[in-house]
């Protein structure tokens, strides 16, 4: 139960953030991509705080041995480079990049802008579902729980 | 064009990275969005609770952020629906395929300096740097 409250309690302050740095309005997240034109670079400093704050967490989880609520860390350990990353990211970047929203803001924006962000929300979900029916490698199916 | 606000970006990020440090801290897990997500398709026995309850948090986050007082913030978006059905499908998919999203890569992974989230944060910029500028300046012009 208390893994339950903390997951919803860490979902709103997650939620906070986006609507507080703008991560969560697509005219600003477009702006931010668009780097060649009226470049507004607001969102590096979300990008950057962030990152700085998740770093010291990973250090004292790392330092802690395990997490407060659960047993174990789980953590991605994978390291290697290979062409599913770089299609993805690749695939996900072009989707990104056409309207500015990414799946956290997504969820965020429901209630914002019901009707775009719902057939935006019902899309990403259909193309989720869609990744099932990429054949998984050995590897990739039991790394695939652990991944990010 | 949109108004520089570092601050505002600054202090939203530090939560982004709260919440991040926090579920990894408390539960154990990486605050990947699309992979919080996508574990629930189909929820595991034992392993959706907490899943549902974090996307729920994100759900009601704008009407918790108005109840304590602040205004909901400004959004604007200009998409037709067809786009929006494309963009979803590219972001979910290859959220997927990726093993992570903005969250999962750039923020929790590039803070524990894992190089799969470098390379795959630097290929979704720049691709999206890249079709924002095609849309806005090669066929929008």
């Amino acid at each position: 139960m208390a893994r339950i409250l903390s997951a919803f309690a860490i979902g709103l302050l997650f939620g906070f953030g986006l609507l507080a740095s703008q991560m969560a309005n697509p005219a600003k997240v477009l702006a931010f991509l668009d780097v060649f034109g009226a470049w507004d670079p607001s969102l590096a400093f979300v990008m950057g705080g962030a990152v700085i704050v998740s770093s010291l967490g990973y250090l004292a989880a790392r330092r802690l041995g395990h997490a407060v609520l659960a047993p174990k860390l789980d953590i991605p350990s994978r390291r290697d480079i290979d062409p599913r990353l770089v299609a993805g990211a690749a695939l996900f970047g072009l989707g990104w990049g056409l309207v500015g929203i990414c799946p956290g803001p997504a969820l965020t924006l429901l209630s914002i802008l019901p009707r775009e962000a719902s057939i935006f929300v019902a899309s990403m979900l259909v193309g989720m579902a869609l990744f099932r029916l990429v054949p998984q490698s050995g590897v990739a199916s039991t790394l695939r729980e652990a991944d990010a | 064009m949109t108004a520089f606000t570092p601050l505002s970006a600054l202090a939203g990020g530090l939560m982004i990275g709260a919440a991040a440090a926090l579920l990894l801290l408390l539960n154990g897990r990486i605050a990947g969005i699309s992979g919080i997500l996508g574990g629930l398709l189909p929820p595991q026995a034992g392993d959706a609770a907490w899943r549902v309850a974090f996307v729920a948090g994100l759900l009601l986050a704008p009407v918790a952020y108005a109840a304590l007082g602040h205004a909901t913030p400004a959004v604007s978006l200009e998409a037709s629906t067809p786009l929006l059905v494309v963009s979803g499908l590219l972001v979910g998919f290859g959220a997927r395929l990726g093993s992570g999203c903005t969250s999962g890569h750039g923020v929790c992974g590039i803070g524990r300096g894992s190089r799969r989230s470098l390379v795959a944060t630097a290929i979704f910029m720049a691709v999206a740097v890249a079709t924002v500028f095609v849309t806005r300046h090669v066929l929008g012009a």
